[in-house]
């Protein structure tokens, strides 16, 4: 134990949960090694070695599991790895670039011209915005209330690599080095997009709307009836289970981020509701939505962070919170739970 | 007596099998990637049990890991297993012909697939689904032809001809 430690002090540029497990691995092999014996071939397998290589992974992913101990080491890790990624992705942003640099001119004008127009009609909205805004803010002192200010954002193009096949995660080209956060909301043109999962200080994982262990706040545009719209793990489908039978909800119906909860802004269209189905006997309605954001066809991505905290508290205030709201599912992020306490807190 | 191996294609083949783990396929066929990283694991756990064990089968399991972004250690517990099964049976199974080794290859996939499947089933994660065990299948019908290709890259690796097989 001596030399561990020892070992630790010495390697001082690492995260001392990091540094643990790679001494402490290092130790273990070295305690465990095979002779290696001329022509002895049955010493090539030691029983015990594998016992305490298992025990290893074994307590590896508890730790993962229960307490996120392991950032550290995740952290080291995948930016030891970071090359591969770059190598898996280059062929793919190398193709882009040469369809780029490959485009005739007359396309170019013509794309170009097409963006002017749409350049002219965004700022032709944007001006009313300006005065909507101003008016939104008078209207809002007016009720003493804190005003609601824009979000800052940060562009990050989605790195071209295939994430574990069975949930669904991308990876963005902006870590902890340019500011990017866990938790922090990931957006597109059309909408949400989903949140940021892990950092990997380079790169960093976000995790979709769609997936399985996904669950957000929203509300419905027409009417602000509040529920939660939960991953199918389908990329082309969120399902709503927590409205009851007399909901007023219609087909075509908008789903707009509530803010409760606090990791995602409010107001940022989620989805769009597109089937409704009642079964005999339940008191849910089963509802689908289909994600406003184009989830398999997104290459850029914007990732915000809500200006103004008051905003979010302020909002769980003036809820009164609706029933369905308490009842979560049991795995669901951290999202639904902070967003429970929200509405407990909301009760009187 | 351990043989003289050249390292260096054997890493590059393993750090291509990993890299082809993370490489974006289309929708469907995403289901059908074969498992190249456990595969080449098992083929140089076969060929050359002094340099290959499970230590290096257990570092790579932990790259798979944070490729993936899953439970730091599931891929490692997998593949560590299905090295050292292989490991414990080796002088058996290199000697088998093609189909016989083809089925012990799939057991061994299948073996790992289950592992991984009762990991996350105690960690309560979500199911992975059928695409889990498709990609043991589609790893054993491809394995002919990358024991075909480790084997050309094993003659050019090795000083001399093994000495049995």
């Amino acid at each position: 134990m001596l030399k561990l430690d020892a070992a630790i002090d010495t390697w001082p540029m690492l995260p001392h949960d990091c540094r643990i497990v790679v001494v402490g691995t290092v130790q273990l092999m070295a305690l465990t090694s095979v002779e290696r014996e001329p022509g002895h071939f049955r010493s090539t397998t030691s029983g015990f070695r594998m016992l305490l290589l298992c025990l290893l992974a074994i307590a590896l992913m508890v730790l993962d599991h229960q307490n996120q101990q392991l950032v550290g080491v995740r952290k080291v890790l995948s930016i030891m790895l970071h090359p591969v990624q770059v190598i898996v992705s280059a062929p793919f942003n190398l193709g882009r670039n040469m369809a780029e640099a490959t485009a005739t001119r007359s396309e170019l004008t013509s794309e170009n011209e097409q963006f002017k127009q749409e350049a002219l009609v965004i700022n032709a909205r944007l001006q009313r915005m300006t005065a909507l805004e101003a008016e939104n803010a008078r209207l809002r002192a007016l009720l003493d209330s804190t005003v609601k200010v824009g979000d800052s954002i940060l562009i990050a193009e989605i790195v071209s690599v295939d994430m574990n096949p069975y949930r669904n995660m991308i990876v963005v080209n902006k870590g902890g080095r340019d500011g990017a956060y866990v938790g922090q909301a990931v957006i597109d043109a059309d909408g949400i997009v989903g949140q940021i999962t892990r950092d990997r200080y380079f790169s960093a994982e976000a995790m979709l709307v769609t997936d399985v262990d996904h669950a957000i706040p929203v509300e419905l545009a027409r009417n602000r009836l509040r529920t939660i719209a939960v991953g199918s793990g389908e990329l082309d489908r969120l399902s709503l289970p927590f409205l009851p039978v007399n909901a007023d909800v219609v087909d075509g119906d908008l789903l707009i981020s509530s803010g409760l909860g606090g990791t995602f802004p409010p107001g940022y269209p989620v989805g769009v509701i597109r089937k409704i189905k009642e079964v005999t006997g339940q008191a849910f309605l089963r509802v689908d939505a289909e994600p406003a954001a184009a989830l398999n066809r997104i290459r850029e991505v914007l990732l915000i962070t809500p200006q103004g905290g008051d905003e979010f508290a302020e909002a769980a205030t003036a809820a009164d919170a609706p029933p369905e709201n308490e009842a979560g599912p049991d795995q669901v992020s951290g999202d639904v739970a902070q967003d429970e306490t929200a509405a407990a807190e909301a009760t009187p | 007596m351990a043989r003289r191996v050249r390292l260096w294609p054997l890493i590059a083949a393993m750090v291509a099998a990993v890299a082809f783990e993370i490489m974006p396929l289309p929708g469907i066929l995403q289901g059908f990637r074969p498992p190249l990283p456990t595969m080449i694991m098992i083929y140089c756990a076969m060929m050359w049990p002094q340099r290959f064990g499970i230590g290096t089968a257990f570092c790579v399991g932990l790259c798979l890991d944070i490729l993936h972004g899953q439970l730091l250690g599931q891929n490692a517990l997998a593949l560590t297993a299905v090295t050292y099964l292989t490991l414990r049976f080796h002088l058996q199974i290199r000697i088998f012909p093609l189909w016989q080794l083809t089925v012990t290859v799939f057991a061994l996939l299948g073996f790992g697939a289950f592992l991984q499947f009762l990991v996350e089933g105690l960690a309560g994660l979500p199911p992975a689904g059928l695409a889990r065990w498709t990609r043991v299948l589609s790893g054993t019908l491809f394995w002919p032809l990358v024991m075909g290709i480790m084997d050309r890259l094993r003659i050019s690796v090795e000083a001399r001809p093994s000495s049995f097989n």
